[in-house]
């Protein structure tokens, strides 16, 4: 188990570090210096200049990326240009709310997903899984559109919930639902109509299966055969595109904290681009690639822990 | 599943009595015409396409013209979609935003594909290569793409190019995979071994025997690359960070129309309908195309 936990440790570190080091290399070899662009046209040259040697602009490039790799294993990521704090303690006032709004949205979309697919396989093309696959279909749509249709639905016309704000979970449970509610549904819909494609196909597979007819022919009821059997492994697919579906809501999520007004990393991410503050967006980039790899992180662990057979291969 | 139609088998001219049958294989456009899922799919893109090349001469006028007067009017025989919070006209916008919004994805189409070729094929001959590449793709693809391109909005500056730019890095990576993927299947063929063995360079192997065994999946995959370039241009447009407030596309147009959700819904409608309709005609017409062009792949029904 260790070994193996080790072996996807390895291969999580690109997923840090390639974004990472395409932001480095965007900022170092795009036209114009940084420090300039980053500090505006009111700065002085002695301010530009000591932003120079703070980001250590004034080093060759190999020189600057091995501090800026120091800098980023050492989670010493500077002063936001805008908040004038260290950006280490910026973020974590941000990223709760984002890590939330995607953990609810995956729950949201692998339950929809899950609970759609199976309903349509096993009424293989009759009318409710016809009309399960063409709802599917439209679930492709981008998600920032599916939330002002929600808002307009549920807020505007139904009253249901608030059309934008957000309340932390210590303001109770049932006010944090209610702002967290359409964010994470929009944010979900996308993936749900995925997992529920992939889990209706992978359940009609594992249908035919030989050990599923031998369960039947044994006389087990429906029941036990469908959920101790068929679904176990018909959902093994969709909980490995889980990693990716986070890996993509964490990046839908920046338009969806813009819609409802929620505080996350992605609409600190979007005004700290709109202001150039460059390094809060590499803050923003790196927490967002950590979050993920332990997201996947994660997911490896139950997935080697529900399928022993991963472990030794 | 589509049935393949294969022509009568005819009689060769002052054909002998052995092998004289000859089956064609049906064209590619043969077998789409027998497809009504890709026939829709590709006459909406076709109306979608002639109504941005078109936008000029069907909603003649800037399309950015603002009209205080007549503002927040709803969708009728004058203003077809309505006007939004600035008084112009949706219809207006909705076709001329088209034309940034299918070219953004036309560009990055072509440029994503065109490096994902190369680089897949690269990789699939070079093992040292490979490796690092494929590295690199992981990281890249489990990382969402908005994110970066946002960042790299921030260095560049919000503009055409820089979307251009960041969305095609962005799109190398699950095309390279798949051009790899197929490149590695192809050169342990046989006719490759022949043509190895006799003595054909690997530039000529590659546009030769390797690209065209390889085109299907290519093919199928740029359409879901450009529903995905299309999708990536508007919700970075839409967050603000995308080709600039100066400019028009479906994406855009929606930025400031969520804040008039309220008084005017038709403002948020119809650039969405038209977005929606371009991305799920590109994926219908890539699901078919995997259909018609593996049929191993094809989806159980």
């Amino acid at each position: 188990m260790l070994r193996y936990l080790g072996k996807r440790f390895l291969l999580i570190l690109p997923t840090i570090f390639v974004p990472l080091i395409l932001v480095f290399l965007l900022l170092r070899l795009s036209p114009g210096d940084p420090a300039g662009m980053m500090l505006g046209d009111q700065a002085t040259p002695e301010q530009i200049a000591a932003l120079r040697t703070q980001m250590g602009l004034d080093q060759p490039l190999l020189m600057q990326f091995l501090l800026w790799l120091k800098n980023i294993v050492t989670l010493n990521l500077g002063n936001s240009l805008f908040f004038r704090e260290p950006v280490m303690q910026i973020i974590p006032r941000y990223a709760g709310v984002t890590i939330l709004l995607t953990l609810v949205a995956l729950t949201l979309a692998v339950a929809i997903g899950v609970t759609m697919g199976l309903i349509s396989a096993m009424n293989r093309n009759k009318p409710i899984d016809r009309g399960v696959v063409a709802t599917a279909v439209l679930g492709i749509s981008p998600e920032f559109w599916f939330a002002l249709l929600l808002i307009f639905i549920f807020s505007v016309t139904l009253r249901w919930f608030p059309v934008a704000g957000y309340n932390p979970p210590s303001a109770g449970v049932v006010a944090f639902a209610a702002t967290i509610f359409l964010p994470a549904l929009a944010l979900g819909v996308r993936q749900s109509a995925l997992m529920t494609r992939m889990m209706r196909s992978s359940m009609l597979d594992v249908l035919n299966e030989p050990y599923i007819t031998t369960a039947r022919a044994q006389g087990l009821p429906e029941r036990t055969v469908i959920g101790r059997y068929a679904m176990r492994t018909a959902a093994m697919p969709v909980v490995t595109v889980v990693g990716l579906s986070a890996g993509y809501m964490l990046g839908g999520a920046v338009a969806i904290e813009l819609i409802f007004a929620l505080p996350g990393l992605g609409r600190l991410l979007v005004e700290a681009v709109g202001r150039r503050d460059y390094p809060l967006v590499e803050g923003g980039v790196l927490t967002i690639a950590l979050v993920l790899a332990f997201l996947n992180l994660l997911i490896d662990v139950i997935y080697a822990l529900v399928d022993p057979r991963i472990r030794y291969q | 599943m589509t049935v393949i139609e294969t022509t009568a088998p005819e009689r060769l001219p002052g054909g002998d009595e052995a092998a004289t049958f000859v089956t064609t294989n049906p064209t590619l456009w043969q077998r789409l015409l027998g497809n009504p899922t890709a026939m829709v799919s590709i006459a909406v893109l076709v109306l979608l396409s002639l109504s941005a090349i078109l936008a000029p001469l069907l909603a003649p006028g800037n399309p950015m013209k603002v009209n205080p007067a007549e503002r927040f009017i709803g969708p009728g025989a004058e203003y077809f979609f309505g006007t939004d919070n600035l008084g112009r006209d949706m219809f207006k916008m909705v076709l001329h935003g088209g034309r940034t919004s299918l070219l953004v994805g036309l560009v990055v189409t072509a440029v994503s594909m065109a490096i994902a070729v190369v680089l897949g094929a690269i990789s699939g001959f070079y093992r040292q290569v490979d490796v690092v590449l494929m590295r690199l793709v992981d990281g890249l693809m489990a990382f969402p793409g908005i994110v970066l391109a946002t960042a790299a909005a921030a260095i560049l500056g919000p503009s055409m190019q820089t979307v251009i730019t960041s969305l095609s890095i962005v799109l190398i990576a699950p095309s390279l995979r798949i051009v790899r993927g197929q490149v590695l299947v192809v050169r342990e063929l046989q006719m490759i071994e022949a043509a190895r063995a006799f003595g054909v360079p690997t530039l000529r192997l590659f546009t030769r025997y390797i690209l065209p065994a390889v085109s299907s999946p290519i093919l199928v995959q740029a359409s879901f690359v450009f529903s995905a370039a299309v999708l990536g241009e508007a919700g970075l447009s839409f967050i603000g960070v995308g080709i600039g407030p100066k400019e028009l596309s479906w994406g855009n147009a929606l930025t400031e129309a969520r804040n008039y959700i309220t008084q005017a819904p038709w403002i948020v409608l119809f650039p969405g309908l038209a977005l929606m309709l371009t991305i799920l005609a590109l994926n219908l017409l890539g699901d078919s195309l995997r259909d018609i062009l593996d049929p191993r792949l094809a989806r159980r029904r």
